[in-house]
């Protein structure tokens, strides 16, 4: 469980409403495969991730953390509940997907990279520290179905 | 994991931009560690960690010199940071897992305030660089 103050819960909300989730989803993962290549083992069907430009203008990694972040979005909703509420995604990426849950923490912070670029100086360090949580409690929630 | 002539690159000019903030840029990083990651706070039990504490700036303007040393020796960053490799092992013993959380917080700092010049390149140059500087820092440990 997340345990966010009123202030943190207001924050997170407030910040989240001024993200565009589809954009900010496509670069986070765009990201995540540059920065971190060995994610890309997969993204086999995903064609070319060759270079950082090819990675961020390819449509299904756009596509894909379009996907990914309207799930996360979800999350935000749920911060009371976050293991019910990414249970079925959690047994999906162990028993079919083979995801390693340190993944889901490298995507966490480098989406805290990007609402930082974003958020330029209104990402105050007590909005990363809140959002810090937010993504530690997904991650866990993720993983927490693992066998 | 090595340094490529692009990373290295990319790494000079983004410090060439931070120009004379570096000092500043330490310091918030270093807060923005207290905040998200409060175990780390137990390696200063003897500094005052509220906001805008002087001595939490001195210590940024410390880090931040250090990494401006690392950058202008990219060649050789075991022999330009053997010293603070030894001052790591031997007194501090700051345990490996808190290296990753600074520089994820550098990262941060940075992206903050050079939006535009942190590109998804020179991101991933930079965390390079912070693992670079980490694991000669640890290198020595045992």
């Amino acid at each position: 469980m997340v345990h966010l103050t009123a202030e943190e819960k207001s924050l997170v909300s407030s910040m989240w409403g001024k993200v565009n989730v589809d954009e900010v989803g496509g670069e986070a993962l765009g990201r995540l495969l540059i920065v971190y290549p060995w994610t890309q083992r997969f993204f086999d069907s995903f064609g070319n991730l060759s270079t950082p430009d090819a990675v961020m203008s390819n449509a299904k990694v756009k596509a894909h953390g379009k996907k990914v972040l309207n799930s996360f979005s979800d999350g935000l909703k749920n911060l009371d509940n976050l293991k019910g509420t990414f249970a079925k995604l959690s047994e999906l990426h162990c028993d079919k997907l083979h995801v390693d849950p340190e993944n889901f923490k490298l995507l966490g912070n480098v989406l805290v990279c990007v609402l930082a670029r974003h958020f330029g100086r209104e990402f105050t360090p007590l909005a990363q520290a809140a959002y810090q949580k937010v993504v530690a409690g997904v991650a866990n929630a993720l993983a927490h179905k693992y066998h | 994991m090595v340094l490529s002539p692009a990373d290295k690159t990319n790494i000079k000019s983004t410090w060439d931009k931070i120009g004379g903030h570096a000092g500043d840029y330490g310091g918030e990083a270093l807060d923005r560690t207290f905040q998200s990651f409060p175990t780390t706070k137990t390696y200063f039990p003897h500094f005052d960690l509220s906001p805008g504490s002087a001595q939490v700036k001195a210590h940024g303007k410390k880090v931040a010199d250090a990494l401006t040393t690392a950058v202008a020796h990219l060649d050789d960053l075991p022999g330009a940071l053997s010293a603070l490799s030894d001052l790591h092992a031997y007194k501090l013993r700051v345990d490996p897992v808190n290296f990753k959380l600074l520089s994820h917080c550098l990262l941060v700092t940075l992206a903050c305030h050079h939006p535009n010049e942190f590109t998804p390149a020179v991101h991933a140059s930079l965390d390079k660089f912070f693992t670079a500087v980490s694991t000669v820092l640890t290198s020595k440990y045992r």
